[in-house]
């Protein structure tokens, strides 16, 4: 139970989401026009998406299949018979006056997402429904001091809505939630995950209540727009929630908005007058039936999800739960250590993987896709640690220069010199060398001051600038230093 | 159910409709009248009656996912009673 | 000579230019002149006469190609609630001023790929809720039609009241219409012609101005079966475009007219003989089924019910739908916008302003029953109660092979004579309303005059397509009937 510590006792947040993922389709939900981002105003409208008189929906067979797709991806139940219902709302980015969505009888019904902890454990949250609907134009307020200006080529883009059940309790389950949710549409295809241009935006609601209490209200943070958002949406929620109950205020049912800028919730006003949306069965479309056949196609075909390849990582390669879950968080990262670890010591290329790899990469703020270095390359690196060519410190300086350059390891050591010594009368030449020149700490040796043997080991290597094969090293020092 | 003033201005809000203040009261009376007509409903049993949506006995049929439409902002703005470049426009929202 | 070219009904122009006999560029002429002659009925709101010789001159070169069309030449009158590529399209409302729609509605295209002329578009009750045509906006509609020696202007019915005034008046050889609740056949059997609505699904909704997307259907009004039947063989199809639009092929409704109605069971619904129906409408209603038994046909009594609940259930499911289907209305995109200190006056002031009386009372109506804590009382109930009714009917048609009732309580009635109480005025449709609900068609033949010398219609409603069988019985009602009379305000009328 994750509590929050208020000035007059302990308060648990209870967190929904609703997730709104735009469908990978060429089209849109039920007109022609195009769904690519970042196209001229009004470019990609079609009569229909501006609500033009006597203009009617006909749906798109992709949208539904990925919204089956998905559901069948959250191990939830998908209705074979759902309707679209009308949502009436006036708003300038949306023409027709009201959204096709679904609303009494959803396309996918409930589900289950797993989440993994930091700490190892897990979390099985419920998923309420997901159901199609219109995506609505954009109002651009910021253009003219007292015009609103609205381009509808988002209009009537098809759209997952996922809503979760009250089963979230932190900040950080809810950012596990988004991540885990955006990486299985990404593993599934079916939305491609990109927050920034809005492929994928939030709606979190937040209440709190006292332990063993019932739910207290909720207030409704619309459209946050990134994971890190969520998360600070929801701590300076539950805080203001707390000490707004502890000063003898009570939290309104209301919509409000996170402020990135100033790093708060605002009630949005202007969006709370009497909400009436009046639902009912659009006229101009038909009950949608699904063929069980057909689904059960859908669900064969299926790619290998985020739980099921974290299961195979652990069982194949021997790693710990938790570093499964943050390789299998996105695909490529797991495939890129999927290629370095076969044929390989497992922990090993993991560790170089989720360790030096990622730590450059994030330093250099790219992702696998464009690493500098190859997974082939990562693999021939470690090869060489394998086979003794390099000593692991060794390796480190390698690795640097790899990222830089982006060269083979073997090249590297080739080219630098960078084999380690393991010819013994050359390791002896320089042991007499460094016993010569510390005589007297010999003798202290000798004379028992056994912690001094360190002392020669770095003295030894040093002189051979890192190259001698420490194994070499431990071996001969003892030896002599016996005398 | 007769409806009063209030209802009215509640329901000429919702589908933005503005009236003058001389017109809610004799829209009330031909709203009430109408309501009153159409209430005769509660006379008829619908006990386990599925409620009709549509005449067709068809299921919703789906097209391709092409992209076969669109490209046309001129045509699309063209009947706009205001515009800006290619943008609809419309008095500033404030949130 | 014009006015005579202007009397021949759609079939014997048709034929007459296959023959040679006529040209498209003579007919179209004759019928511009016919409707400069009608003005006064305001039937048109908007001409297309330029283009429209424009049309019949190329109607005249494809058939000299040997490449006419089976309506090729026809110069016909398009209810303004079908969108014209270029041509203004209003439904009749100041919300829609100076809209011209950039596509052409599906019908209205499959029409003029047949070789059929634009003459205009005809006036209708705004948005087609009406059944009077007393439009503020547009000006009421005057009918053709007027009682024995009394002037007083009567109304056309509504809401296809243009066009049935225009086709009784001989202003081009048929017209579109839709139909709701009646807004083809009640006009049609005021103005003394034939009105037909097919079958929900058959003709596409695609580009026709909504009103209730669960009822609107296209249809034809002419002067006689014959030509209803060439012209909705011409306007009903599958469109894909139109998820309602039902894909199954038109049947040759020209060659359904064979006469033949031996051993037909025609139901006569008892409940339909409301009481206090007059006297005058309920002896035509007789008459008919007498000329439909002496063809050979059998009257039977049916019962329907759940009939007395056919207006309240429409008048719940209408006003809900109008009022999401009229929502974008709201000054962004086209139409009118009326200004306003900031976006919510610009909305409430210009549908204020650009909604009339009747299109607002079914607006607020509409908002109402959809409204948190009465969906369920009021939509939801209907839509059961629907399915009672579309139910009765199916039953119905278990015994019979069609059904025979009026088609209006009465006859037009004057301009002045409209009932202050909206309700009276829904009474109108009180037969009609009934298969639009079950999605059934229905047919309006001119089967005789009132008292008063003014044109009466008898109401045939088929099974779900089978407009065939409907039209070979509404085509002998109509041999029977011999409706020769002439409407006072037909221009060349003799
Ligand atoms: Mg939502
Ligand atoms: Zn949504």
């Amino acid at each position: 139970m994750n509590l929050v510590q208020g000035s007059t006792g302990d308060w648990e947040p209870v967190i929904g989401l609703e997730v709104h993922a735009q469908v990978v389709s060429q089209a849109k939900l039920f007109s022609g026009a195009a769904t690519e981002f970042g196209s001229a105003p009004n470019s990609q409208v079609s009569f229909v998406d501006m609500a033009m008189p006597g203009m009617l929906p006909v749906i798109n067979e992709v949208c539904v299949e990925q919204a089956v797709r998905t559901g069948l991806g959250l191990k939830a139940q998908i209705n074979l018979r759902s309707v679209f219902d009308r949502k009436n709302y006036f708003y300038p980015d949306l023409p027709q006056g009201y959204q096709i969505s679904q609303f009494s009888q959803p396309i996918v019904g409930e589900g289950v997402v797993t989440l993994d902890m930091r700490d190892g454990s897990s979390r099985e949250i419920g998923v309420e429904r997901l159901h199609l609907e219109q995506d609505a134009g954009k109002s651009l307020h910021d253009q003219h001091p007292s015009m609103t200006y609205v381009d509808l080529n988002r209009s009537g883009v098809a759209l997952m809505e996922i809503v979760s059940k009250p089963d979230l309790r932190s900040a950080e389950e809810a950012g596990v939630y988004v991540r885990k949710i955006r990486a299985i549409l990404r593993y599934l295809g079916t939305c491609d995950g990109n927050m920034e241009e809005g492929s994928m935006r939030c709606d979190v609601n937040v209440s709190i209540h006292r332990p063993g209490e019932p739910f207290g209200t909720r207030a409704e943070i619309k459209n946050v727009n990134s994971v890190r958002f969520v998360m600070r949406a929801i701590d300076y929620e539950i805080e203001r929630q707390i000490e707004l109950v502890e000063s003898g205020g009570t939290v309104v049912q209301e919509t409000r908005l996170f402020d990135a800028g100033a790093g708060e919730t605002r009630s949005m006003r202007s969006k709370e007058e009497a909400h009436d949306y009046r639902y009912f069965p659009d006229p101009d479309l038909l009950p949608l039936v699904l063929d069980a056949a057909w689904v059960e196609e859908i669900k064969a075909g299926l790619p290998e999800l985020p739980d099921e390849k974290k299961a195979r990582l652990v069982a194949d390669y021997g790693l710990s739960p938790y570093d499964a879950s943050v390789l299998v968080g996105e695909a490529e990262n797991a495939d890129f250590f999927e290629a370095v670890a076969s044929g390989r010591d497992a922990k090993t290329a993991a560790n170089w993987v989720t360790g030096s790899l990622f730590g450059a990469l994030n330093k250099a703020g790219l992702d696998v896709a464009d690493s500098p270095i190859s997974a082939a390359q990562l693999g021939g690196l470690i090869d060489l640690i394998e086979d003794a060519t390099i000593s692991g410190r060794i390796a480190k300086d390698v690795f640097e220069i790899m990222f830089e350059i982006g060269q083979d390891a073997a090249a590297i050591v080739e080219e630098k010199g960078l084999t380690q010594v393991t010819d013994t009368g050359a390791i002896e030449t320089v042991i007499d060398g460094v016993m010569a020149a510390n005589a007297d700490k010999v003798e202290e040796f000798r004379g028992g001051k056994e912690k001094l043997f360190g002392f020669f080991v770095g003295q030894v290597m040093r002189a051979s600038g890192g190259k001698a094969n420490p194994a070499a090293v431990n071996e001969l020092l003892k030896e002599k230093l016996k005398g | 159910m007769s409806l009063d003033k209030a209802t009215v201005l509640h329901i000429a809000k919702l589908a933005r409709i503005a009236l003058r203040d001389d017109e809610v009261e004799p829209l009330a009376g031909e709203l009430s009248g109408i309501l009153a007509f159409v209430e005769q409903l509660d006379r008829v049993n619908t006990d386990d009656v599925e409620p009709m949506t549509s005449v067709v006995e068809m299921e919703l049929r789906r097209r391709a996912d092409e992209v076969t439409d669109g490209g046309q902002a001129e045509a699309a703005l063209a009947n706009a009673p205001e515009r800006a470049d290619s943008f609809f426009i419309v008095p500033k929202v404030i949130e | 000579m014009s006015a005579e070219i202007a009397g021949l009904c759609l079939t014997a122009a048709r034929d007459a230019m296959a023959g040679g006999d006529l040209s498209a560029a003579e007919l179209t002429d004759a019928h511009i002149a016919q409707a400069k002659a009608a003005k006064d009925l305001n039937a048109i709101i908007c001409e297309n006469f330029e283009q429209a010789r424009v049309g019949a001159a190329a109607s005249d070169a494809r058939r000299k190609a040997g490449e006419a069309g089976a309506l090729d030449g026809i110069p016909l009158v398009v209810k303004d609630c079908y969108c014209t590529k270029g041509v203004p399209s209003t439904a009749g409302s100041h919300v829609l001023d100076g809209f011209v729609p950039p596509y052409e509605s599906t019908v209205t295209a499959n029409l003029w790929r047949a070789g059929a002329v634009l003459l205009g578009k005809a006036n209708m009750d705004e948005f087609a809720m009406g059944s009077a045509n007393l439009n503020p906006h547009t000006g009421p509609v005057t009918n053709p039609w007027q009682r024995a020696n009394d002037p007083a202007k009567l109304v056309p019915g509504g809401s296809s009241g243009g066009s049935a005034a225009a086709i009784a008046a001989h202003v081009g050889l048929g017209a579109t219409g839709t139909d709701t609740g009646g807004s083809i056949r009640q006009p049609a059997s005021f103005c003394g012609i034939v009105g037909i609505k097919p079958t929900y699904g058959r003709c596409s909704r695609l580009g026709i101005i909504a009103f209730a997307s669960s009822l609107d259907q296209a249809g034809p009004l002419a002067r006689n079966v014959r030509d209803g039947a060439i012209l909705l063989g011409a306007m009903a199809g599958f469109d894909p475009k139109d998820s309602t639009s039902v894909d199954r092929p038109v049947p040759d409704y020209e060659a359904a007219l064979s006469g033949d109605i031996k051993g037909m069971k025609i139901g006569i619904p008892k409940e339909y003989r409301a009481d206090g129906m007059a006297r005058e409408i309920d002896a035509l209603w007789q008459r008919g089924a007498a000329w439909l038994r002496d063809a050979g046909a059998e009257p039977v009594e049916v019962s329907l019910p759940h009939t007395e609940f056919a207006l309240p259930t429409y008048y719940i499911i209408a006003p809900a739908e109008c009022s999401s289907n009229l929502a974008r209305y709201d000054g962004v995109k086209y139409g009118l916008r009326v200004a306003g200190d900031n976006l919510q006056e610009m909305y409430e002031y210009t549908r204020a302003e650009g909604f009339g009386a009747e299109v607002r009372r079914r607006i607020l109506i509409g908002t109402y029953v959809l409204s948190a804590g009465y969906y369920d009382a009021y939509y939801l109930k209907a839509q059961r109660v629907r399915a009672l009714i579309a139910d009765d009917f199916r039953k119905a048609f278990e015994q019979v092979d069609l059904l025979l009732t009026p088609t209006a309580p009465s006859p037009a009635f004057g301009i002045d004579e409209e009932p202050d109480d909206p309700v009276a005025m829904y009474l109108n449709d009180v037969f009609t309303v009934p298969a639009s609900l079950a999605g059934l068609p229905a047919v309006s033949v001119p089967a005789g005059l009132s008292g008063d010398g003014l044109p009466l219609g008898l109401q045939l409603i088929g099974r779900p397509f089978d407009e065939e069988t409907m039209l070979r019985a509404a085509g002998v009602l109509e041999e029977a009937a011999a409706f020769g009379a002439v409407p006072a305000l037909r221009v060349g009328a003799s």
